[in-house]
C-alpha cells in the first residue's frame, strides 16, 4: 500500500513536471518559429527541459519517451555543439512539435493507465517515425556542415549527460577506435574526476565523443567505455587516459579537454617516438597547476545559470485546487462568523466603543484575507493565449495561408475556472478566422494588404469584466450571405428590416449555421461557433461580433473575472430570498395598472413599457410558493435580460445588492429549474440564485 | 510495510467500535434505528430554506458550517402527518456514498448495540410505505426496532417515483 503511494506520488509529479516542461519548450519551439531565433538564443533552456523530461522518463521506465527525448537532444547537441550555418530551424521545430505531440499521448495514455503505456511502447510506430524524422534532420546538418566542424572545435562547449543510461542508448555509444589515424601530432591525455560526480563512465566516454570529430582516438585506458561499474571504479581510481592523434596543437587540445566539467586534474603531454620520461614528468608538474588556475571559470559559469533557474522556480509551488476550493469555502465561512459574532443580539442596546473598533479591525483583515484567497486562484491567461499559437502555426501550414498572431495583455488574470473554459471559445474563433476571415496570400496582395494575415488575441481588464478581443484582418462577415443563409433556414423572417447589423453577425453563433458550402476539415459543420455561445454562457459571457467588409471582423469576449463570486439583488418572494445576478438585470421599478394587458385565453399578462411589450413571469408562480403579494400594483417588476430576450420579473420586494458567493446545489437535490445555485449570508442563512436564462425556457 | 499493517489494523478497530450498533430515534410511535455508521452528527432543528420543485418530503437545504446539506423530513417520506417541529425535533446527519443528507426525526433515542442473531429479515408481505426502507428487524429487550436502510432512504429510484 504505502509503494503504492509512494509510487502514484512520484508518477502524479512525473505527469506534472512533464506536462509543464512539455509546455514550456512547446512555447519555445513556437517563439523560434516567428524568429527563426529562439530556439538558437534558448538553447540552454532546451537542453534543461528535455533533458530533464529525458532523465524523468528513464527514472519512471517510460522508455520511448526517454528514448525520444533523447535523440532530440543530440540533434540539439550537435547544434550548439557545431553551430552549423544553415540550420533549418523550421524544420527543427516542425520535429520538435511532433516529439512534443507525442509526449503528450503518452503522458495521456500514462494517465489513464501507466502499464499498459509501459507495455505499449516496444512497438509504438510513431516513436520510431519521429526518431527516423529526427535522425534524417540531423544528417542533413552532418552533411552540410561537416567541413565547418573542425574550425569551430575550439569553442566547443562540452556537456555531460548525467543522465540515466538505459540499456537500448547503448548503440549509440559505439566510438569507432580503429579510424585511420591521420593527425600530424599525437598526444596523451590523462583525465581525473572530482570525487563524487558520479558516473564516470558516461563523463569520459562524452569526452570521447566530444573528441571525435577534432581527433582520432588511438586508444583509450580503460578501453571499454562506457563500461559497467568496474569501469567506473577503475576510472575514479587512476582517471581516464586517452591517447589521440589530431591535427591541433598542443594548447588547443588541452583547452578542450579542460572544459570538461567536473574535472580535478588533467594532464596533457605529447607522444613522441622515443619517450623522454624526465621532460615529461616536468611537463605534468607544469601543467597540473596551469590547469587548476585555467579551468575554474568554466564549470563556474556552467553552475551559475542553473542555480538562478533553480530560485525562479522554488518561488512558485504548485498546489492542488481543491485546497484552494477548501481554503475559500473556509474564508467565506470566516466571514459568516465574523458577522454572526459582530452582529450578536445579545450586543443589542450596549455601548461598546472598543468592540466597536476591534470589530472594524476584524473586518479589514478578512475582507484583506477575502482578496488575496481569491488572488491565488487567479492566473494568467498567456497559457491559454500561447495554445492558440500553435493552433496558428498548423492551420497556417495546412491552408498555405501565412498568418501570424499578435498577442496583447497576455499577463490578464483571471480566475482559474474561467481559463479553463476559455481554451475551446478562442480555439474556435481563431480557426475561423483563419479559415473563412484571412484570404489566400495571392488575394491579399491583389486586395493591396500585407502578404501575412494578422489575427491579434487582446485581453484587458475592464472593471469586473475580462475582454478577450479577438481581430483578425480578413475580408469580414458576409452580411448579405448571412441573412440569406437565415432565411434559409428560417432563423429570421424576410425583409425583416428591424435587424440590426449586430444582430445578423451574431448570427454565426447559431448551431447548424454555416455559410460554407463545404465541410473542411477546420470548418463548414457549424458547431464550432455554437461551442462559442455555450461555453460563454456556462460561464457567464458574453460574445459580441462586429465586422467591417474587406478590413476584418472583431469578436469581443465578455468574461466575468471570477465565478466564484458574483454581484446579486436580494429580492423577496413570500417567505423566501432570491439572489438574481445584477449582471442580467436592467431596471426595476412599481408598475402601474393601465400598462399592464392581460391575454386571458392563455392567462398570460404583459406590461407595456415605452413601446415594448413584455411578458410577465410571477416569481411565486414560477417557484410555486406560497403567500406571496399577488397585487401586481404593491410588489416590483425586475426587468431582466440575456443574450436576446427580456422579460419581466414580479417579486415582493427588492431587498438589496450583495456579493455572494457562488456554491452549487447539493448532489441530491439535482437540478432545479430557474436556480443556478445557492450561497451563505451574512447572518448564516441559505439563499438561492436565479437562473435568468433557465427562466426564459418557462 | 508496517504501516500498512497498521493501516489495516486501524481500520479494523474501527469497523469493530461501529459495528452492530445503531442510532434510534421516534417517528410518531414508532421506533427506528440506522447504522451508527453513516451519522455524522445530531443537530438540532435549523432555519431551513425552501427549495422549489423537489418532492415535498425534502423541505429544503441548511447551513451545516458552510456546508449546504439537504434535509428529508422523514415523517413525509413515510407518508404520515406533517407535525410541526419543536425543541424535540432533531436533524441526524448521515453520509451515505458521499452524499450527505439531514434527516429531520421526532426526536432521538439512544445509541443500541444489536447483536447480529438478533436481527432478521423483515416479512416481505408489508406493503406499506414505510416498509420499503426497512432492511431488518433488531429485537431488543423490551420490543424491536425497525432498521432502517438508508441507501434506500436516499435512494434514487424512489425518489423519481415520487417526483411522479
Amino acid at each position: 500500500m504505502s509503494r503504492d503511494n509512494t509510487m502514484d506520488s512520484m508518477l502524479e509529479m512525473f505527469i506534472y513536471e512533464t506536462t509543464e516542461l512539455v509546455t514550456q519548450l512547446e512555447n519555445i519551439a513556437l517563439d523560434s518559429n516567428e524568429e527563426s531565433s529562439a530556439l538558437e538564443s534558448e538553447m540552454n533552456e532546451v537542453f534543461r527541459i528535455v533533458h530533464t523530461i529525458k532523465g524523468a522518463a528513464a527514472m519512471m521506465d517510460f522508455n520511448s519517451i526517454s528514448s525520444l527525448a533523447h535523440s532530440l537532444e543530440d540533434a540539439f547537441f550537435y547544434i550548439r555543439e557545431n553551430q552549423p550555418e544553415n540550420v533549418d530551424y523550421s524544420s527543427l521545430t516542425d520535429v520538435t512539435l511532433r516529439t512534443i505531440d507525442y509526449i503528450k499521448e503518452q503522458i495521456a495514455m500514462i494517465q489513464v493507465d501507466p502499464d499498459s503505456a509501459r507495455n505499449n511502447e516496444g512497438n509504438d510506430e510513431e516513436a520510431e517515425d519521429i526518431l527516423g524524422e529526427i535522425k534524417v534532420f540531423v544528417s542533413s546538418l552532418k552533411g552540410e556542415t561537416q567541413s565547418a566542424d573542425t574550425q569551430d572545435t575550439a569553442k566547443q562547449e562540452i556537456i555531460l549527460d548525467d543522465g540515466v543510461a538505459n540499456a537500448d542508448n547503448n548503440k549509440d555509444f559505439e566510438i569507432n577506435l580503429d579510424k585511420e589515424h591521420t593527425g600530424e601530432n599525437e598526444y596523451k591525455a590523462l583525465l581525473m574526476f572530482e570525487d563524487g560526480c558520479e558516473m564516470e563512465n558516461l563523463r569520459s566516454f562524452k569526452v570521447l565523443k566530444n573528441l571525435e570529430d577534432m581527433a582520432d582516438i588511438v586508444s583509450t585506458n580503460p578501453s571499454n567505455i562506457p563500461g559497467d561499474s568496474a569501469t567506473t571504479e577503475k576510472i575514479k581510481q587512476d582517471g581516464f587516459e586517452i591517447i589521440l592523434r589530431t591535427d591541433l596543437g598542443f594548447e588547443d587540445v588541452r583547452n578542450h579537454l579542460s572544459s570538461t566539467l567536473f574535472l580535478k586534474e588533467l594532464y596533457v603531454e605529447p607522444v613522441q617516438k622515443e619517450e623522454e620520461p624526465q621532460a615529461i614528468s616536468e611537463d605534468k608538474q607544469e601543467k597540473k597547476e596551469d590547469d587548476k588556475g585555467a579551468k575554474k571559470p568554466t564549470p563556474a559559469k556552467k553552475a551559475v545559470a542553473p542555480a538562478a533557474q533553480l530560485n525562479v522556480k522554488q518561488s512558485i509551488i504548485s498546489v492542488n485546487l481543491e485546497k484552494l476550493d477548501k481554503l475559500m469555502d473556509l474564508v467565506g465561512e470566516l466571514v459568516i462568523s465574523q458577522e454572526m459574532v459582530v452582529q450578536n443580539s445579545e450586543l443589542d442596546g450596549l455601548v461598546l466603543n472598543d468592540f466597536q473598533k476591534a470589530s472594524r479591525q476584524l473586518r479589514k483583515v478578512t475582507t484583506e484575507i477575502q482578496d488575496a484567497v481569491m488572488s491565488i486562484r487567479m492566473v494568467p491567461i498567456s497559457a491559454t493565449f500561447h495554445k492558440m499559437q500553435r493552433i496558428v502555426r498548423d492551420m497556417g501550414k495546412k491552408l498555405g495561408k501565412d498568418v501570424k498572431l499578435e498577442l496583447v495583455g497576455e499577463t490578464t488574470e483571471v480566475d482559474k475556472n474561467v481559463v479553463e473554459h476559455l481554451t475551446d471559445p478562442l480555439m474556435h474563433i481563431i480557426r475561423n478566422s483563419m479559415d473563412h476571415g484571412i484570404e489566400s496570400t495571392e488575394d491579399r496582395i491583389a486586395l493591396g494588404k500585407p502578404a501575412i494575415g494578422t489575427v491579434t488575441l487582446e485581453a484587458r481588464d475592464e472593471g469586473g469584466d475580462v475582454r478577450i478581443i479577438i481581430r483578425d484582418d480578413g475580408r469580414g462577415l458576409d452580411r448579405d450571405k448571412l441573412l440569406q443563409k437565415a432565411i434559409s433556414q428560417g432563423l429570421v423572417r424576410e425583409n425583416d428590416d428591424t435587424l440590426a447589423d449586430k444582430d445578423i453577425y451574431s448570427l454565426i453563433f447559431k448551431p447548424g449555421f454555416s455559410t460554407k458550402q463545404q465541410v473542411t476539415e477546420f470548418s463548414g459543420r457549424g458547431v464550432g461557433m455554437d461551442v462559442v455561445n455555450s461555453n460563454m454562457e456556462k460561464i457567464g459571457g458574453k460574445v459580441l461580433v462586429d465586422s467591417t467588409p474587406g478590413e476584418g471582423t472583431v469578436i469581443t469576449l465578455k468574461i466575468p473575472l471570477t465565478l466564484a463570486i458574483i454581484d446579486g439583488m436580494k429580492v423577496q418572494v413570500g417567505d423566501s430570498i432570491f439572489v438574481i445576478p445584477i449582471t442580467s438585470i436592467k431596471e426595476s421599478f412599481r408598475v402601474d395598472t393601465s400598462s399592464i394587458i392581460l391575454d386571458d385565453c392563455n392567462s398570460s399578462e404583459m406590461i407595456m413599457i415605452r413601446g415594448e411589450c413584455l411578458p410577465i413571469l410571477r416569481l411565486h408562480d414560477y417557484y410555486n410558493l406560497q403567500s406571496a403579494t399577488k397585487n401586481l400594483k404593491k410588489g416590483i417588476v425586475i426587468i431582466v435580460e440575456n443574450e436576446s430576450n427580456v422579460m419581466c420579473l414580479f417579486a415582493d420586494k427588492v431587498i438589496g445588492e450583495q456579493q455572494v458567493v457562488v456554491k452549487p446545489l447539493p448532489k441530491y437535490i439535482k437540478d432545479v429549474k430557474g436556480i443556478s445555485g445557492c450561497t451563505v449570508m451574512g447572518d448564516g442563512s441559505v439563499c438561492l440564485i436565479s437562473d435568468v436564462t433557465d427562466m426564459f425556457k418557462f | 510495510m508496517t504501516d500498512l499493517q497498521k493501516d489495516i489494523f486501524d481500520a479494523n478497530i474501527d469497523e469493530d467500535t461501529q459495528k452492530g450498533k445503531y442510532l434510534t430515534f421516534f417517528i410518531e410511535s414508532g421506533i427506528y434505528a440506522i447504522e451508527i455508521k453513516f451519522v455524522t452528527e445530531i443537530i438540532g432543528i435549523q432555519p431551513i430554506t425552501i427549495v422549489p420543485e423537489v418532492p415535498s418530503y425534502v423541505k429544503g437545504i441548511i447551513n451545516l458550517r458552510g456546508k449546504i446539506i439537504p434535509v428529508m423530513d422523514v415523517r413525509l417520506r413515510f407518508k404520515k402527518e406533517p407535525l410541526e417541529y419543536n425543541d424535540r425535533t432533531c436533524i441526524i446527519v448521515v453520509d451515505v456514498n458521499d452524499v450527505s443528507l439531514g434527516l429531520i426525526v421526532d426526536s432521538v433515542s439512544e445509541v443500541l448495540e444489536i447483536p447480529d442473531e438478533e436481527i432478521v429479515l423483515p416479512p416481505d408481505m408489508n406493503k406499506s410505505t414505510e416498509s420499503r426502507y426497512v432492511k431488518a428487524i433488531g429485537k431488543v429487550e423490551n420490543g424491536v426496532n425497525l432498521i432502517l436502510s438508508c441507501e434506500k432512504l436516499l435512494g434514487e429510484e424512489v425518489f423519481e417515483e415520487s417526483v411522479q
